[in-house]
């Protein structure tokens, strides 16, 4: 049968916590999660951690993995050195509730500030027509699972609480580009600017495109090259941004 | 008790998959205060797992698809034991609620002329699945959760408040419906996060909590799914039917063993994947059922015809309903063909270009090679059955989704009726959006009619239902104290073993006899720790409705002596004409125990009988029912 391995996992609540050791019994082709379940039926039946297709589809079960931002669904045991200990702890960006489980309403709230789809007037249900060239890019964003891996990688707020109120994070960054680049959306009809709410509502300008965010999505979304570059070369004044004149010496 | 947290609403939609959202839209746009409450967060449900597509005629990919021609595909992967006005009603609506969706923000592939694209599925006779590669099930969700920041929004702007007459109780648990006179007046449960309870008042409770698929071991299902809305249902007077009918889809990963279940998309096959014994034959040719022999190739040669010309061939066999495929392959595996894990191959390799394949099932490219260490776009998957989807539910008014208890509506998978005995691929999502949005209709038009004359809530009841939510907690139980996820492990063996795919009558009583001792065993679970997110506790309180569920799926499948769709009797392999009329109704008695009755099916009405040629109802229905039969 399997073998025993070390885990070191973060418990406890708002008012502080540390790391339980557990040794436990790892079988071949396991992921984290599976591990962990392991730990809850046999060891802490009380060990919080949120979790629902194990599939790597629903983006529920992000923590930490040895320090990493990972899915705990889709992070193979055989992957992780076989003689260190497995290190999991709560996400770090976001409040502890218990345990592995973190209070990501600024996610929500965030969501709810980026404006809607504007349905295209006058075009009925049943006629949109769009070129799948054309869907394509938004696509690529709409593959976002709301893991919110990105969101705790990013360091405009990882470490810095005080920016979460002016800036949205590369999430809902990339749903603003997704807007923006839907064939049909209405904004402009409307006298919605999608590009300058992201600089000065969502906090674009606050973003120094290291990238780390596109590094920990577990879609393989090219978040920064895709999403959020583009929507800083478009944004009207975008010669005022020094990091953009800055990446595009860098290009040539 | 200290003071329970209450709220006021119109309309309670408990459950935010596809259905509960689509139903919390329309009872919101009808302009009822609405309350979606949901045991994940927000987004999170199983509906993002649904990755082939949403079954709708708009006639896209082929122009003779229409409504008609949609409702016959339904019956027939039902067997006509389906109920035919959900069923019309299914097939009439569905491109309005997918084109709805456009309206929304929703970005499906396109054809060439700039409409949505179609694939092809199991059962359906022209390509019908509006898709988004294989995640259409996130694209569905998305969606509906970004349709309900809109109408938030739309609040805001109006009052201020973007919770003014729509709120997402996110991570909270409904454990009982409050009833007043055999009307519902509410409903009580926690909040996850901090174990506190929660009330609400409110005329009308749509449940929307899908299915039953975690009181299987092998199951494609998330955690989610413990029959919640089924027994919550059951536990308030309303009936259940087909709870015998359980479909088990055909290709589950089966290696490595943690992710054995995990789903492996029927697109695979939709797009040209075929099966393969150990032997390497294409082993589905042999299993094609007499009621459908005339619609399938007969040869590997005409089959691979059918995906450039299918005017003039017959599709490969590997495109039948689910149940049909799901019995071959646990049969091939059975006679000691199956693959070096237990299943059998399936490949897309062969006919597929490496790049195509990326473009057209990324998540499943995705899924197996970083699960199973499988490159799909060069080698086979091992796949087999997994319990999938469940065809039993609450009995509902087709037209309203209404349940027999007043003021209690149910949409999507626990609502039972609409699929028969069996259910086609692509019929999941579209149920969601049509009987979603009927739900919400029927809800709001329910309200309506009450006026100022609202059920109310007695506090006894709420006592009680704090009582038993908290009883895991009490310690004098300890001597014989049982383990919540040991007993789930246990329910989870039983029901896989002797209720699952293939079932006798010995081994459904000794299912029953199982689930008696577990249910015993369940009264004195016992939890560790306190309220705030306690998994453990959370088990605890689902495993009564997984017991519950479990015993109605034992007890029909006893009761019905036949085999038909999701539902197959060793010691009764054949269908039988004088079953297809009949519905077997789950109803729970006082003390807990499920009852089980005969009801008759209303007999279909003539102008969507006549949409068949009387050769093929003969195959289904007595000579009685038929159309000029000696009435």
């Amino acid at each position: 049968m399997g073998k025993q391995r070390h885990f070191r996992v973060w418990r406890g609540d708002s008012d502080g916590g540390d790391l339980v050791d557990f040794d436990v019994e790892v079988n071949e082709g396991e992921v984290v999660l599976d591990v962990i379940h392991r730990v809850q039926a046999t060891q802490a039946p009380d060990l919080a951690v949120r979790w629902n297709c194990k599939a790597g589809k629903c983006g529920s079960c992000s923590a930490e993995i040895n320090g990493r931002p990972r899915l705990l669904c889709m992070t193979r045991m055989s992957t992780l050195p076989p003689q260190l200990p497995v290190t999991i702890t709560p996400l770090r960006t976001f409040p502890v509730i218990r345990d592995l489980v973190t209070d990501v309403s600024y996610n929500y709230r965030k969501a709810r500030e980026v404006r809607s789809f504007m349905p295209p007037k006058g075009v009925e249900p049943g006629e949109y027509r769009m070129q799948q060239v054309d869907v394509e890019r938004s696509q690529e964003f709409r593959k976002c699972i709301e893991c919110f891996l990105c969101q705790n990688t990013c360091h405009v707020i990882r470490d810095h609480e005080e920016n979460k109120g002016n800036f949205s994070g590369p999430r809902f960054l990339m749903r603003i580009a997704e807007l923006d680049m839907h064939p049909l959306d209405a904004a402009d009809e409307e006298g919605v600017d999608r590009k300058r709410a992201a600089q000065d509502e969502h906090g674009l300008g606050f973003c120094n495109i290291t990238k780390c965010c596109t590094e920990v999505c577990p879609e393989h979304i090219k978040i920064t090259d895709n999403a959020l570059i583009p929507m800083k070369e478009r944004v009207v004044d975008l010669r005022f941004d020094p990091l953009i004149r800055l990446f595009r010496r860098n290009q040539k | 008790m200290s003071e329970i947290e209450r709220h006021h609403y119109d309309v309670v939609v408990i459950g935010a998959g596809g259905a509960g959202l689509r139903a919390a839209i329309e009872a919101r746009e009808l302009g009822k205060r609405t309350a979606v409450v949901c045991k994940s967060l927000f987004g999170k449900a199983h509906t993002v797992m649904a990755e082939g597509g949403i079954a709708a005629s708009m006639g896209n990919a082929n122009p003779r698809d229409s409504w008609q021609v949609h409702f016959r595909d339904t019956m027939r992967g039902g067997k006509f034991l389906n109920n035919w006005r959900m069923a019309e009603l299914h097939a009439k609506e569905a491109p309005q609620r997918v084109w709805e969706l456009e309206t929304y923000g929703a970005l499906f592939d396109r054809t060439k002329d700039g409409k949505i694209s179609q694939r092809n599925f199991g059962g359906h006779e022209y390509p019908r699945l509006a898709h988004v590669g294989d995640r259409t099930g996130l694209e569905l969700i998305r969606t509906l959760q970004q349709k309900i920041v809109s109408l938030q929004q739309d609040d805001f702007a109006q009052h201020g408040d973007y919770e003014a007459n729509l709120k997402v109780f996110a991570e909270c648990t409904i454990t009982d419906l409050l009833t007043d006179a055999d009307a519902v007046s509410g409903a009580f449960g926690y909040w996850r996060e901090t174990g506190r309870f929660v009330r609400f008042d409110a005329p009308a409770v749509v449940l929307a909590t899908g299915g039953i698929g975690k009181a299987f071991k092998v199951t494609s299902n998330s955690w989610e799914y413990t029959g919640d809305g089924h027994a919550l249902a059951l536990r308030c007077g309303a009936a259940l039917i087909n709870m015998e009918f359980v479909q088990f889809h055909p290709t589950g990963m089966v290696w490595p063993p943690s992710v054995k279940g995990i789903l492996v998309t029927e697109s695979v096959r939709g797009d040209g994947g075929v099966l393969r014994n150990s032997e390497n034959k294409r082993f589905m040719f042999d299993y094609i059922p007499e009621v459908f022999k005339d619609q399938y190739a007969t040869s590997e040669q005409e089959a691979d015809r059918w995906y450039d010309d299918p005017e003039h061939n017959r599709r490969p066999p590997e495109l039948l309903p689910r149940d049909e495929v799901a019995r071959a392959i646990n049969s091939e595996v059975k006679a000691g063909r199956g693959s070096p894990h237990g299943g059998v191959l399936l490949d897309v390799s062969t006919r597929l270009s490496a790049e195509v394949i990326r473009k057209r099932l990324p998540s499943m490219y995705h899924q197996f090679k970083e699960l199973a260490d499988v490159d799909i776009t060069a080698e086979p998957m091992e796949v087999g059955p997994t319990c999938h989807y469940v065809m039993g539910g609450v009995q509902v008014e087709p037209d309203t989704a209404a349940a027999s208890v007043r003021g209690l509506f149910a949409a999507g998978e626990v609502a039972g009726g609409m699929h028969g005995s069996n259910r086609l691929g692509g019929n999941s999502l579209s149920d969601l959006l049509v009987f979603g949005r009927r739900a919400g209709l029927g809800a709001a038009t329910y309200v309506d009619s009450l006026g100022a004359r609202r059920p109310t809530v007695r506090e006894t009841d709420v006592d009680a239902a704090a009582q038993r939510a908290i009883s895991p907690f009490r310690a004098e139980h300890s001597a014989d104290a049982e383990n919540p996820y040991l007993l789930q492990q246990e329910l989870q063996q039983t029901m896989n073993d002797l209720v699952g795919i293939i079932r006798t009558a010995d081994e459904i009583q000794l299912a029953l006899k199982k689930l008696d001792g577990l249910r015993q065993r369940a009264q004195h679970v016992v939890v560790e720790g306190h309220r705030q997110f306690n998994p453990g506790w959370h088990l605890a309180l689902d495993l009564r409705n997984l017991l519950a569920v479990s015993e109605c799926v034992a007890r029909a499948a006893l009761e019905r002596t036949e085999s038909r769709g999701g539902h197959t009797r060793d010691d009764y392999p054949a269908m039988d004409a004088d079953w297809r009329h009949v519905l077997l109704v789950c109803s729970q008695h006082t003390n807990g125990s499920v009852r089980v009755e005969h009801q008759e099916q209303v007999p279909m009405r003539a102008d969507l009988s006549g949409l068949f040629e009387l050769d093929e109802l003969k195959k289904y229905f007595t000579a009685d029912e038929l159309p000029g039969g000696t009435d």
